[in-house]
């Protein structure tokens, strides 16, 4: 903010030298590199893909037709379009959701002192830093129909064995099971962050006035844990928007399309089935979508932690 | 919260020892898989009777695990010095010079983090196809450092807003110091917290990456080990043991890594999802 007031007096100021010293005063052959990197890969490819979804370009042939808003109406009109847009809303809604219940119910266990906190929060944690593909594959091995863990389980207790990975209406959960499992340690550390943040004379007073354990969880903790709450949210929601390695992984985005992310979809589109006009149309839609979810949520938290 | 009784708190322990062997679960599949010969029917959950070391050795070939490890390392290495040294150069006037053309800029950075990737690699293909950069390492290393970029930027600029004294650089530049040499000799060294959280964040989002590389990494010689691992995977769907052996090794150097540099991982990973 101090930056913010001595540029102003400065134009103020000397007013004939104004255009000059901003120019200079900017220093932006500092950011200039990094600028021309993520216009390059960025900011000039995400244009051209607007452009492109008013093609019907085919994603190798020199030749295209512009064809108007036709990909539009035909995503529209394309059931697949839902079942994709439905099941990525699961993967993002769901696993946000899993991730933040099951990261507080961990961060408060582990703010206790008790034994094996650290070696838990370790275990815990270390998926985070391994790659979501071969997290898929830990868990393929695992819920494979044949020769998989929980098959094997099963048929110990005499139970039918069951094909988890290609029921499409078990497998869109597994893949939000895997997801929640593999990142719950970030929600858990951002959480008990929060938690050792919190004073503990709040409690003390809370213990004073007779307030039950519940009571100072729901007016204590709670409402200042607002802050760790917003931030899990936000980066979850677009973390699992953006699925991909897990479900390619998993599923393969099968059977047919039942589990197909808008991501895995697109790269579908675009390289087995050389829809690419097609493809920048349904990135158009991610766009928009992860755009106003994210934004939604950010400041329905934002206002949540105001009032709190 | 933190006073209770000794019969609850060996509850909670409890609760504590029950979480950790449920998220050991797939890791002890992981290892009994990896270890029984092809063929071998017995359940995952049963150790194996004599330990088999082959489908190591054989997936370590097989899957191209040397070159594609390596390719994975030099990309990772080079991708997180050029966001070290691009980013925190950026950031610095960012953060120091609110003119309108930097709030912007800076603006304009934040609003990049929204875009989802794929949104923005179907029509790059093309163009790393037309600059003839296909399946080089070179549109990996750049690709990467592009994608990370503005959070670097946003996690530097956060930084030396909040903890840099300004009069330092303002007693620099009376001495007569370079914009460039105040930068790099002075704010530079100071930025080391927030450098090490970047480099961690970076690295692993780097190491595992796995959308970027399917698209431009598909020839043997260049892939990472992300690519080799799905391709192994795709031609191996009835020898999960092989399959098994490839994933522990695949993930083993970021496991060490990360048993080593634990308090780093936690704190870095931590603080830069908190900021971004």
């Amino acid at each position: 903010m101090n930056g913010l007031e001595t540029s102003k007096n400065l134009t103020v100021s000397k007013k004939e030298r104004k255009s000059k010293i901003s120019k200079n005063s900017s220093l932006w052959w500092m950011y200039l590199p990094a600028l021309l990197a993520v216009s390059f890969f960025i900011i000039y490819p995400f244009l051209n893909g607007l452009k492109i979804s008013f093609t019907n370009w085919n994603g190798f042939s020199q030749s295209y037709d512009y064809v108007g808003f036709k990909q539009y109406t035909r995503m529209l009109t394309d059931p697949d379009t839902w079942l994709v847009v439905k099941n990525t809303l699961i993967y993002g809604i769901g696993s946000t959701v899993f991730q933040n219940i099951i990261g507080l119910l961990y961060a408060l266990l582990l703010n206790q002192s008790i034994r094996f906190k650290a070696l838990t929060r370790t275990i815990v944690y270390l998926p985070v830093i391994i790659s979501p593909l071969i997290m898929g594959y830990i868990w393929y091995f695992f819920f494979a129909f044949n020769g998989g863990a929980l098959n094997d389980v099963l048929v110990l207790f005499g139970l039918e064995k069951i094909n988890a990975l290609g029921n499409p209406d078990l497998n869109i959960w597994i893949i939000v099971f895997v997801n929640t499992y593999q990142f719950v340690g970030i929600a858990m550390i951002i959480f008990l962050a929060g938690l050792q943040s919190i004073g503990r004379d709040f409690y003390e007073a809370a213990q004073i006035d007779g307030a039950t354990p519940f009571q100072q969880f729901k007016n204590i903790t709670l409402p200042l844990l607002m802050p760790s709450i917003t931030i899990n949210m936000v980066i979850n929601i677009i973390g699992g928007l953006k699925l991909f390695d897990v479900i390619i992984s998993l599923t393969g985005g099968g059977p047919g399309n039942a589990s197909q992310s808008m991501s895995t979809f697109m790269y579908d589109l675009y390289f087995l089935r050389q829809d690419a006009g097609y493809a920048a149309t349904q990135g158009v839609l991610m766009a928009v979508i992860i755009l106003i979810l994210s934004l939604a949520a950010l400041i329905y938290f934002k206002r949540q932690e105001v009032e709190a | 919260m933190n006073y209770m009784k000794k019969s609850s708190k060996r509850v909670l322990t409890g609760l504590a020892v029950f979480i950790m062997l449920f998220h050991l679960i797939p890791f002890y599949i992981l290892i009994t898989t990896s270890l029984k010969p092809k063929g071998d029917f017995s359940s995952k959950w049963v150790f194996p009777s004599n330990l088999n070391f082959q489908n190591f050795s054989d997936a370590w070939v097989e899957a191209n695990l040397g070159t594609s490890l390596f390719n994975s390392a030099i990309i990772t290495f080079f991708a997180a010095l050029l966001l070290i040294i691009i980013g925190s150069t950026a950031a610095y006037p960012l953060a120091r010079r609110q003119t309108k053309l930097n709030k912007f800029i800076f603006t304009l950075f934040i609003a990049i983090m929204v875009i989802p990737p794929l949104t923005a690699l179907v029509p790059l293909y093309q163009l790393v196809v037309d600059i003839g950069m296909m399946n080089t390492r070179t549109v990996a290393v750049l690709n990467n450092v592009a994608s990370f970029m503005p959070l670097t930027i946003f996690l530097y600029s956060g930084f030396i807003k909040s903890t840099i004294p300004k009069e330092l650089e303002e007693a620099a530049k009376i001495d007569g110091a370079s914009t460039l040499g105040i930068f790099f000799r002075i704010v530079f060294p100071l930025l080391k917290p927030v450098t090490a959280s970047i480099l961690i964040i970076s690295c692993v989002f780097i190491w595992n990456d796995f959308q970027f590389a399917i698209f431009f990494l598909q020839d043997k010689e260049v892939q990472t080990f992300t690519v080799a691992l799905s391709t192994f995977f795709g031609e191996n769907t009835n020898n999960l043991n092989f399959v098994a052996a490839a994933a522990i090794m695949a993930m083993m150097p970021m496991v060490i890594l990360f048993l080593f540099l634990q308090k780093y991982f936690i704190r870095g990973l931590a603080s830069g999802s908190v900021k971004g």
